[in-house]
């Protein structure tokens, strides 16, 4: 049955996964199982979004079903389950002044799914925030995200004022958004830019040793 | 070009674009001016003032324009209203004075304003969905309009249940509130009009002759909201490819607001058929077929329609080819000009694609050698406009010099 859920789950049978979940539960199964089905399934959406068989709409489904599973589970989760010790912890947020989040959203799933501790700021961050935010929560990554063209100048001014808190060489920094590239990277003192949330994964899994 | 009068001007940039998009070759490669928040940045006029007050939007477009001239101008017509925004309180949006900073380009928020529930409403009848459910949740100041009888009914003796209802006191605070509004809007679009004036007096062609969108765009960007028109496709592909019918016949009408002008360009705004917002099955099947057949449409009117595309479309080329030869334009934002060259030559004119971040850190020099990279290969046999990758809000004015001064020049066909 679990089998079955995972199958359910990764072909996007919303209706199906959902029935099959409650089923489980009905019959006394550890619901521990429904959630260890989840994340199978989500490693399945992973690489099928990595492989371009899957794009955002599968993205934003399974979000919402990961989130409809929890919210059907967790009030018959004894104890917090043990997890894989993540392989890093990354801030991201989309830059001050900007208020787009799709993309910025699809990355924070991705790299969430893929074992990272993610911390969403959500949208229109200021500089300010996102050092005391990397100060307090101590972060392998800061990835932030841009789709105006004052994002430049924007992600500029936040990678300065991480440098003038002293945190620059502590933290990875990844850029991404529309019409960002390498030469944005590098003008706003980025390492790397990442042109989609695989991309993201990838440079992630790179800095901390991620396979 | 000093010795020439603006009417001479004007005409010669007409044809040069009306060239460009036939594929005959050009004088000279055109150079494009869709600069959505620079004219004001270059004239020292914060975005929120620009909004504000037309007279200052229209000064600080002609200080840009009399200074870059571009081949064709977008105007103030993007510095959208802010005092008819206020009356309506129109809660998708945000601008400078209204959640954002004074220097920051106004942006949407994704929102649900047609719930899944009732794609068949819309369906049936979509001027009455838009009056009774879309303007009520978008404007608060017209709320009444739930009430707004449809008007469908008033046939036989429908109207006197009808005009009746028109009475109820909501309707007549909303109708009041729209008119309100549409007394702001009037006196815009008179000084968007007397800009063109002005322009064309100066021997500059507007850009635009109509806006459009792409029909998924127009279910996708205000009715369903981006999350909930990406789930619908696999979610409830029927009721998105019923009202996707409806809406490429909505995107028709939008568009055909171009047919009959001096320079029919018909800008179409692409969102979510750009990179990877979807499969290529489902743009095949959701996104191109709408597109298309719209644009078909419009072409029959002797419209041409100008794609703007938003953001990379590498992976949508070889839908792209799939048009009349010599009707359309794609405005193709970061793609790699060589592969949409060597897909799209011969077929679609291709506008683009100085990267904004060169424009903003780069130098002249830098601008200039990648201009010419791209006149050299792209830009061989016409079929080819130069612009920015996408619409500019900041770059330092010597290398958007650079940029247009340097194809006047070298972009010259002998």
């Amino acid at each position: 049955m679990k089998k079955k859920l995972v199958t359910a789950i990764a072909d996007m049978q919303e209706e199906e996964a959902l029935r099959l979940a409650r089923e489980m539960l009905d019959r006394g199964e550890d619901p521990q199982a429904i959630l260890d089905a989840g994340s199978e399934a989500m490693a399945i959406i992973g690489n099928r979004y990595d492989e371009k068989i899957y794009f955002l709409p599968e993205l934003i489904i399974a979000g919402e079903m990961m989130k409809q599973l929890g919210d059907l589970v967790k009030p018959k989760l004894q104890a917090r389950a043990t997890q894989t010790k993540p392989l890093g912890t990354v801030i991201i947020g989309t830059v001050a002044g900007d208020i787009h989040d799709i993309g910025k959203d699809v990355v924070a799933f991705m790299l969430d799914v893929n074992n990272f501790t993610v911390h969403n700021l959500g949208v229109d961050v200021s500089a300010a925030t996102f050092v005391e935010k990397i100060r307090e929560l101590k972060p392998d990554i800061l990835g932030m995200s841009g789709f105006l063209t004052m994002a430049f100048e924007q992600m500029k001014k936040t990678i300065n004022a991480i440098k003038e808190a002293g945190m620059r060489d502590k933290i990875k920094i990844m850029i991404g958004g529309t019409i960002m590239d390498e030469n944005a990277a590098k003008f706003v003192g980025a390492d790397a830019y990442g042109a989609d949330a695989s991309a993201a994964v990838k440079l992630a899994k790179s800095w901390t040793g991620g396979k | 070009m000093s010795d020439k009068s603006p009417e001479q001007l004007y005409q010669e940039r007409v044809k040069r674009c009306l060239d460009v998009a036939a594929l005959r070759v050009p004088d000279r490669v055109p150079v494009f001016g869709p600069y959505q928040l620079y004219p004001y940045t270059f004239a020292g006029v914060t975005f929120k003032d620009a909004m504000n007050d037309y007279a200052l939007a229209r000064e600080a477009c002609h200080r840009f324009q009399d200074y870059f001239q571009p081949d064709l101008d977008f105007g103030p017509i993007l510095a959208y209203p802010a005092p008819a925004m206020e009356l309506l309180k129109i809660n998708w949006f945000k601008w400078p004075g209204r959640g954002l900073d004074d220097h920051i380009m106004y942006q949407y928020m994704d929102s649900e304003n047609m719930k899944a529930e009732e794609y068949d409403e819309f369906i049936y009848d979509p001027s009455h969905f838009i009056m009774s459910k879309w303007l009520p949740r978008s404007f608060p100041p017209l709320q009444g309009l739930t009430n707004w009888p449809a008007i469908r009914t008033f046939m036989w003796f429908g109207w006197t249940g009808g005009f009746a209802g028109l009475a109820a006191k909501q309707v007549q605070e909303a109708l009041r509130n729209a008119a309100a509004a549409g007394e702001e809007l009037g006196r815009w679009f008179d000084s968007i009009g007397q800009y063109a004036t002005e322009m064309k007096a100066k021997g500059t062609p507007q850009l635009y002759a109509a806006f459009d969108w792409p029909p998924f765009d127009i279910i996708g960007d205000t009715l369903r909201g981006t999350r909930q028109v990406l789930m619908d496709m696999r979610r409830r592909p029927d009721k998105l490819l019923g009202a996707l019918e409806v809406a490429t016949k909505i995107f028709v009408e939008y568009g055909s607001a171009a047919e009959g002008a001096e320079l029919p360009y018909c800008w179409i705004w692409m969102h979510k058929g750009t990179r990877n917002f979807m499969s290529d099955e489902q743009f095949k099947t959701f996104y191109w077929p709408f597109l298309r057949k719209g644009m078909l449409a419009l072409i029959d009117k002797g419209i041409i329609p100008v794609v703007y595309c938003e953001a990379d479309v590498e992976s949508r080329l070889e839908h792209f080819a799939d048009v009349p030869k010599g009707k359309v334009i794609y405005h193709v934002s970061t793609t790699d000009m060589v592969k949409a060259k060597s897909v799209l030559g011969g077929i679609a004119a291709i506008a683009g694609n100085v990267p904004n971040v060169m424009l903003l850190s780069g130098t002249p020099d830098d601008v200039r050698a990648y201009c010419k990279k791209l006149i050299d290969t792209v830009g061989k046999d016409g079929g080819f406009i130069i612009d920015a990758a996408v619409m500019l809000d900041q770059a330092k004015p010597e290398n958007l010099k650079a940029m247009i001064d340097f194809t006047k020049e070298y972009g010259v066909y002998r």
